[in-house]
């Protein structure tokens, strides 16, 4: 088995396939992939393969779990040379979480971000409703623009009383 | 590794990075004074994020300045090891944290500033900092939310809150000066496309400040000459305690790790 030579592309996608297994460690029910954190896996010239990962907020402490978890995924995977890079531009949004990603927070309990609008006011000033990830109720309140993590608010549903979590939209 | 960069020296593009990082490191020091201490847990949680973010930001900007200098100086010797003197931020960010409507309308002064600084330096030449700046206007953006939402409430809220806010905006508004005043340093940035032109940041900040302040019904205080200069190394006396608290445990034991 591992006398068997990969080609590069093959090498890629098993790259990604160990990717799809690396956990949020604070969302265990999303993968780093539904989030949109990894940009790229190239092949350098030297064979290497080249990751690139974005972080969600800079100052996001689980940004060095994500970083050593996405390490050792890599070396279990047994492909080679790697190395992982930071991409800051283009900077992640959140529209990157795809529709599967989208779909485990919501099951999870976490309402997943709006699509991020291009209008500014709208975004500094206008609260877009966000209905209940239980009750489905778009009576609900802002609690709190911050969360328990970097990446999430706080909300309040007024018709089934149920406090919920919304990932911000960035 | 640019190579549309314009030859500058690396000692001034240093201190540059220094300013905008230093600025990040001391505010988001400053803020984290209030955990545990704030108004409501909510609060807590929020100006714990500003917090993060901003010190999220500044790791970048030091690490970047640690390069440039080309010294060996990574993010924690840079901001663990140097004196006040050889700290860059304007000295707004060092103003202490006073009632939380203080700390709200210091908040609101610099992250208007931030947003339209970083804006702008999103094409920067400098492909590094243009990075920087991309990602972190979309932080800064959410904490002008947060803070200018907390001073319009404040400011339209009780004869109390309105005269607390306003009170701290005359005692905050004279610091402000500085971030706009462009000296050699500025000048030699924006001949180089590496930042943008402090006039033209300044401009868009008033507009966004006054409507902000007029949302509040608050008064814009009248501009007033400053004699502070955080930017060349000259600080206020809260620089000292801050860096203090800061720096306490890798000044006793060096190079400790955990």
């Amino acid at each position: 088995m591992s006398s068997v030579i990969l080609s590069v592309d093959e090498r890629v996608a098993l790259a990604w396939n160990a990717l799809s297994t690396v956990e949020d460690p604070e969302i265990p029910a999303v993968s780093i992939l539904d989030l949109g954190l990894i940009r790229f896996v190239t092949a350098r010239p030297n064979g290497d393969l080249q990751v690139g990962l974005s972080p969600t907020y800079v100052g996001c402490p689980a940004t060095e779990v994500i970083r050593g978890s996405v390490k050792d995924a890599l070396k279990n995977a047994a492909l080679g040379g790697f190395q992982v890079t930071t991409v800051l531009s283009p900077a992640w949004t959140s529209d990157w979480i795809t529709a599967a990603g989208r779909q485990k927070l919501h099951a999870y309990g976490i309402v997943p971000p709006e699509r991020s609008v291009a209008n500014m006011r709208e975004v500094l000033r206008g609260d877009r409703p966000v209905a209940c990830p239980r009750c489905h109720s778009v009576e609900t309140e802002t609690l709190s623009e911050f969360g328990s993590t970097p990446c999430k608010a706080l909300h309040r549903c007024r018709a089934c009383l149920e406090p919920f979590e919304y990932f911000k939209c960035i | 590794m640019n190579a549309a960069l314009p030859k500058i020296e690396a000692q001034a593009l240093f201190r540059y990075v220094l300013r905008l990082g230093d600025l990040s490191l001391v505010l988001g020091q400053r803020l984290g004074e209030w955990v545990g201490h704030s108004p409501a847990l909510e609060e807590d949680l929020g100006v714990a994020n500003l917090a993060l973010d901003l010190i999220g930001q500044a790791r970048l900007l030091l690490t970047y300045a640690g390069e440039v200098e080309g010294r060996g100086r990574d993010e924690d010797k840079l901001a663990y090891l140097r004196e006040q003197g050889a700290y860059y931020n304007a000295i707004l960010a060092e103003q202490p944290n006073g009632d939380f409507g203080q700390t709200i309308v210091r908040q609101v002064l610099i992250d208007a500033f931030q947003l339209e600084l970083y804006e702008r330096m999103t094409d920067s030449l400098d492909e590094r900092l243009a990075a920087i700046a991309a990602k972190s206007v979309k932080e800064v953006r959410y904490h002008l939310r947060y803070s200018s939402g907390w001073l319009v409430r404040l400011g339209d809220g009780t004869d109390e809150s309105h005269a607390r806010v306003q009170s701290a905006l005359e005692l905050l508004w004279p610091y402000t000066v500085e971030l706009f005043a462009e000296d050699d340093l500025d000048r030699m940035m924006a001949d180089s496309g590496i930042a943008p032109r402090l006039s033209e940041v300044h401009a868009a900040w008033v507009q966004r400040i006054n409507a902000i302040l007029a949302e509040a019904t608050l008064k814009v205080p009248t501009d007033r000459p400053h004699a502070w200069h955080g930017k060349r190394g000259q600080h206020s006396e809260h620089l000292g305690y801050i860096l203090a608290e800061m720096q306490y445990l890798q000044r006793a034991y060096p190079d400790a790790r955990w």
